[in-house]
């Protein structure tokens, strides 16, 4: 499984509010969350993402809220992966209940430019950046953590386990 | 090696002698709460999981972030957990007339108790961390796989322990301690982990203080807040609670990443500056500021919106009027709370004052209705959250604050030491 796209650029604490504003909450329809995105800290960011795209902060990603409905937000406008310095951990759970990949990697967050062109094996967990040539090994998905993401998040995997 | 108290409640309901710090367990739950915000978005996902939940008893819904409903989505919403409430035969379905901001409703109806293991979709579940329970807060997939099974995974924390010592002055109280705090670790220093409050300084600290300070246990990331069950929070479960409930304390030889000691007779009143929870100035600090105008005031909320909480606010408020450039909102948390403060005449202290008083919600913390503020403007919060746009308008600016520091500021028109309020 690989990711590949372009880089989205944050700095530390990029919180649930901003990601997806709670004027939005009314809603749990993933695509309309997705066209709010991240507006309150890069109201361009809806107009410009494509599928594919990646997320890349420095620490405390996530933090604040609970709301599901921020890592859904970003799955379903297309993000393919977040890598950050460190993640807030209620974030963290809820990215890998509905099957957004997360990758913690200080060497990354740092090494990596806005606009950068950059892969991602979840198999190996080797990050590379095609811009400057780069590369950055994260922790390898197992094999049940990408199973879980193909499926389309927890519950989606877990049912297909009762059928198998 | 020894068990913090926070890895003694969960080694108990993962049926284990013992647990260690990064050991994955999957639990048993006291407790499994969601509101109209989180409860609606689980359902479906419940549905695809179990038609009944585990226990009528154990899962408990509250209507609290956007009621009164603001709008038709909302209302859809709250008619949702409003009849699956029903279809379930829960228990603990709290309609509004009868209710309030979960995390003040939860304790106040003694649905959650000392020693249980607890999960709300809702980040501040960590409140009921000030009962001595295990208390966190998880999104609507784990909220609703814990809905369907009664049990959940967890990573074991490890855990900080900050040793309170001392008695906090006459205008110092758990909002402020908790701001001087995350101030001192910053908003990812407890990142993953227990916070686990000790100390002599604990017994000057009421309920009220503690719900607050393990209220904000969130904000410096921690994954839980935890007090002990001394003779205080006993009396307080006693009175509230008819369940029964299990005491642990942490083993004298357990395991600390940290240990931080907080004198707080030297905790001055403290502001949490925007954007963040742990930016925290001293009220000295401030007074030495160029003095910061404010348009709004809120006193309420998950993290203020208590008794005692009116009390501070309504002895500062009382006699006086609010600066003409400042509108108040003052939201007792719970329908008890608020009959309290019509009881002891706050209400009138309040109106008298020129203060809008609501009806209980979440209201404006989260920028969902009853005040949510417009580009430029500046509000004294006792809420939990500072963070861009959180209470409307992306370019609108949240200071966070005590009760007794909002009121001060209410009649002053700008950011005020409630020390300094003169008479009537």
């Amino acid at each position: 499984m690989k990711a590949l796209g372009h880089v989205f650029k944050y700095g530390d604490n990029v919180d649930t509010d901003v990601i997806i504003p709670a004027r939005y909450l009314n809603s749990f329809d993933a695509k309309e969350l997705a066209s709010h995105a991240m507006v309150d800290i890069d109201p361009e960011f809806v107009n410009k993402v494509k599928p594919g795209d990646l997320i890349v902060a420095n620490k405390n990603f996530g933090c604040g809220s609970s709301r599901e409905h921020a890592p859904l937000c970003l799955k379903t406008a297309g993000v393919s992966c977040v890598i950050a310095k460190t993640f807030a951990r209620i974030f963290y759970r809820n990215a890998i209940n509905i099957g957004l990949p997360i990758i913690e990697c200080k060497e990354a967050a740092e090494g990596i430019e806005a606009g950068d062109e950059v892969e991602v094996d979840f198999d190996s967990g080797k990050i590379y950046n095609r811009t400057k040539g780069t590369e950055f090994m994260g922790q390898p998905f197992p094999e049940f953590m990408q199973k879980l993401i193909a499926a389309g998040g927890l519950v989606r995997y877990t049912n297909t386990k009762k059928e198998a | 090696m020894g068990m913090t108290m926070t890895q003694k409640i969960l080694a108990a309901h993962a049926g284990l002698d013992s647990v260690t710090a990064g050991q994955l367990i999957e639990a048993k739950l006291d407790v499994v709460m969601a509101n109209d915000i989180t409860g609606p978005m689980a359902l479906p996902i419940f549905r695809e999981m179990a038609e009944k939940v585990y226990d009528k008893d154990k899962v408990v819904l509250v209507p609290d972030h956007f009621t009164p409903n603001k709008d038709i989505k909302s209302a859809e919403n709250s008619k949702a957990i409003r009849e699956f409430a029903r279809e379930q035969g829960l228990t603990w379905y709290f309609e509004q007339g009868k209710s309030g901001v979960e995390h003040a409703i939860l304790p106040e109806a003694g649905v959650v108790a000392a020693g249980e293991c607890i999960i709300g979709a809702d980040s501040h579940t960590c409140t009921y961390g000030a009962l001595g329970a295990f208390s966190t807060g998880v999104g609507t997939t784990d909220i609703a796989t814990g809905m369907a099974t009664g049990e959940l995974w967890f990573k074991v924390p490890s855990a900080m322990k900050f040793v309170l010592t001392g008695k906090p002055g006459p205008y110092v109280s758990g909002k402020d301690i908790i701001i001087h705090i995350i101030g001192e670790i910053g908003v990812d220093g407890a990142l993953y982990k227990s916070m686990e409050f000790t100390g002599e300084g604990i017994k000057e600290l009421s309920m009220d203080d503690r719900f607050t300070m393990a209220n904000m246990a969130i904000e410096a990331g921690a994954k839980n807040g935890i007090f002990p069950v001394d003779e205080k929070a006993e009396e307080y479960l006693r009175e509230h609670t008819k369940k029964s409930y299990k005491v642990y304390e942490a083993d004298e030889d357990a395991l600390y990443d940290e240990v931080v000691e907080i004198d707080l007779s030297k905790v001055r009143p403290t502001v949490a500056f925007p954007h963040l929870p742990g930016n925290a100035k001293t009220i000295d600090e401030i007074e030495a500021m160029e003095p910061v105008k404010i348009n709004q005031v809120v006193i309420g909320s998950c993290t203020n919106g208590r008794m005692e909480d009116m009390r501070k606010a309504a002895a500062i408020l009382n006699g006086h009027t609010v600066h003409p450039d400042v509108r108040v909102m003052v939201i007792p948390a719970t329908q008890k709370i608020f009959k309290q403060c019509m009881k002891e005449g706050l209400l009138d202290i309040f109106v008298d004052a020129g203060c809008a008083v609501n009806t209980p919600s979440c209201g404006p913390c989260m920028g969902g209705h009853m005040g949510v503020m417009a580009a430029g403007e500046r509000c004294v919060s006792t809420t939990n959250r500072n963070f861009v746009g959180r209470m409307g308008h992306v370019d609108s600016l949240i200071y966070l604050a005590s009760p007794e520091v909002a009121a001060a500021s209410a009649i002053a028109g700008c950011i005020a030491n409630p020390e300094k309020v003169g008479d009537r």
